[in-house]
């Protein structure tokens, strides 16, 4: 569902993106690990196509369209409410009016955003912001989720209720990159994980069972000193 | 390096070359009837007005190349040509009105060439403002070929609107549909002058764009050494 | 409809709601607009200079000024919370995305055109509704050449430092073609002339549009495209 392919990109003399190349398959989740710079961010908006990468190929089945992103940026606007925010962005991707009015309200009721639906997204808490960045996000239905820190500004039982929602959509066959310098956060969704760090993949292998101890201790020996002070 | 050596001697030809222009301008080329011994300034100021125009349209070109090549040469060609440019409508602009005083009995006219010409040079200045506040360089140079190619099309929108307007300023002499109309002499010199205005245009920008390549590798190897 | 175009009219109208919510760049605008106008008529002397001579530049300086406003705003709107790469990210095309931009700013220069020109009116006591049409037709010739510019440049200078002061530096090169012949255009209109007269400047508004609308759509691209 998803290919990225000898991946190279700079920014000046900085390498963000080092001879990168995986495949993430339906229904698998591929984590990348890796502290601040190393390159995570670059390598998402690759393959969303945001950036034409200076060599190499990233390709996603369905392209633009089968796209759903979730940032540490909400992408919504502050001034309109959650219900005017979701009709908009799902005019965006052709859903029409009626078909787009129950799935917003699948949505929200999903998400449990029901008593929200017409308040500005400015009024609004941070965590409910996020939980609206995902509605947004799923709004069209996405075969392939990227996933940029997406834990940041949920409280436990907002993350808990997400993680969740990711679980079904990776049970019903979508395929998710996840990017994060986080092990705790997102070794529990993962099927395989890759550590990242100036612009290359160190370590690219199915989770198989491990825990996030586990990762986390491979984190550290693959990483190493590197990565001190990355959480701060 | 190779390319700043080159670029210094053309340049060095190009003043020695414009010398010359000055002698055969003041000695050897006949004082104009009614404007006299003032019109000299021409000689200066019609190359330089080419050279700005010349430079503005090749940063032009420089930026349509570079978005469908993506090769940072031409966006540090557009530099160049922009920095340099930008010297020449000075030129162009002081010596307007040197030339207007005497001739005109003022400084300063709206009329409608002068306008776009400042505001040609406004838009070299505006380029060059916008380079100043981007720091990525790809964005950058993205950027600066969007802008650069605006400039470029509004060029025959200045040109066009010379024969728009009832004006004070000459008409070109030059690039005009009938055939030129001055006398031999002062058609010679002034096509010397654009011959030697153009060279010294070529050896400026030869040399910035040797100084911008030095300065990006001097930016590669030091942010290379903090990596 | 076809679909760029359908695209680009939801990316408008989402403009114009968020506008509506807040109000603050219409209102402001149309308040720098009214104040411009008094600053004007306080700064020059009625019994040395008839309105009449002044009329059209003191139009065409104050939506100059009203239409920055606009500009401004336009993409400014999409860097909160990077809704740019969520419409970057969206399965339309990037002229789509500047379609939008421009019907936008062009209804929202329009309004402010649409209040300041009667105030005009009233303020200098200028006759404008015997050549009402030909009048509006000039304005919106020039609104579009130089809206067109504007929201082009506008996404680029939003990303970067000092946005509000580039911008103007950047685009007034662009208006002032435009700008002067619409000021000319308004100048023999006012003053009664044929419209013969006028024809050339308003092929010259014309061509200028058609060649920066298109310019703009080419190279919109090339300034969110990474």
């Amino acid at each position: 569902m998803l290919l990225a392919e000898r991946l190279r990109h700079a920014f000046g003399a900085v390498r963000a993106l080092d001879d990168v190349s995986f495949t993430v398959q339906s229904g698998q989740t591929l984590a990348v690990f890796g502290p601040n710079g190393a390159g995570k961010t670059t390598l998402l908006r690759v393959l969303a196509g945001l950036i034409h990468p200076h060599g190499g190929t990233a390709r996603i089945a369905g392209g633009r369209r089968a796209v759903g992103w979730i940032g540490h940026q909400p992408q919504l606007y502050g001034t309109l409410t959650v219900r005017e925010n979701l009709r908009f962005w799902g005019s965006l991707y052709d859903l029409r009016p009626p078909a787009l009015a129950a799935r917003i309200d699948a949505l929200l009721a999903r998400l449990d955003l029901g008593e929200h639906a017409d308040r500005p997204v400015r009024a609004l808490s941070r965590g409910l912001v996020q939980r609206v960045a995902i509605a947004r996000a799923l709004i069209h239905d996405p075969r392939v989720l990227l996933l940029d820190e997406p834990f940041t500004g949920l409280d436990r039982t907002a993350a808990e209720t997400f993680r969740r929602l990711l679980a079904q959509q990776a049970a019903q066959g979508r395929a998710a990159v996840l990017v994060t310098h986080n092990v705790e956060e997102g070794t529990e969704l993962a099927t395989d994980v890759a550590f990242m760090r100036a612009g290359r993949f160190v370590h690219l292998a199915p989770r198989a069972g491990r825990d996030a101890g586990a990762i986390a201790d491979a984190y550290r020996a693959a990483i190493g000193g590197a990565d001190r002070g990355a959480d701060a | 390096m190779k390319l700043v050596r080159t670029g210094r001697w053309i340049t060095l030809i190009a003043l020695a070359l414009l010398a010359g222009v000055f002698v055969r301008a003041l000695a050897f080329t006949p004082v104009e009837r009614v404007q006299g011994p003032a019109q000299k300034i021409f000689y200066l100021h019609v190359p330089s007005a080419w050279c700005a125009m010349l430079a503005m349209a090749l940063v032009g070109i420089a930026g349509i190349l570079y978005l469908f090549l993506k090769d940072p040469r031409f966006d540090r060609f557009g530099e160049a040509s922009a920095e340099v440019g930008t010297v020449f409508a000075m030129v162009m602009l002081t010596t307007g009105p040197l030339w207007g005083k005497p001739v005109w009995g003022t400084w300063w006219t709206w009329d409608a060439r002068l306008t776009l010409t400042l505001f040609l040079f406004l838009l070299f200045l505006g380029y060059l403002v916008l380079r100043g506040a981007v720091t990525d360089p790809g964005l950058r140079a993205r950027y600066s070929a969007v802008l650069g190619i605006c400039g470029l099309v509004l060029l025959p929108f200045i040109h066009l609107s010379v024969y728009m307007f009832r004006t004070l300023h000459p008409q070109p002499i030059v690039l005009k549909p009938s055939a030129p109309s001055l006398p031999g002499p002062m058609l010679t010199t002034l096509l010397f002058s654009f011959a030697v205005f153009t060279l010294l245009y070529v050896g400026f920008v030869v040399q910035r764009y040797a100084l911008g390549m030095l300065r990006e590798q001097a930016e590669t190897a030091g942010g290379g050494a903090h990596a | 409809m076809p679909d760029w175009w359908r695209h680009g009219w939801i990316v408008a109208r989402k403009d114009l709601l968020v506008e509506f919510r807040s109000r603050t760049a219409i209102v402001s605008a149309i308040v720098f607009t009214v104040l411009v106008l008094v600053v004007f008529n306080f700064g020059r002397d009625p019994t040395a200079v008839a309105a009449i001579d002044l009329a059209p530049s003191i139009l065409w300086v104050t939506f100059t000024f009203a239409a920055m406003l606009a500009l401004n705003r336009a993409f400014q709107l999409e860097l909160e919370n990077q809704a740019l790469d969520g419409l970057l990210l969206a399965p339309v095309g990037r002229s789509s995305i500047y379609l939008g931009k421009l019907l936008a700013n062009l209804l929202f220069v329009g309004i402010v055109e649409a209040v300041g020109l009667p105030l005009f009116a009233l303020f200098f006591n200028v006759p404008i509704l015997p050549v009402i049409l030909p009048l509006v037709a000039v304005i919106a010739l020039a609104t579009i050449g130089f809206v067109a510019v504007g929201t082009l440049f506008s996404a680029m200078t939003t990303r970067t430092r000092f946005a509000e002061l580039l911008l103007p530096t950047l685009v007034l090169p662009f208006m002032i073609p435009p700008l002067m012949w619409a000021a000319l255009t308004t100048g023999a209109l006012l003053a009664g002339r044929p419209l013969s007269e006028v024809g050339g400047w308003l092929r010259m508004l014309a061509a200028f549009d058609i060649v920066f609308v298109t310019l703009a759509f080419l190279l919109f691209p090339a300034t969110v495209n990474e």
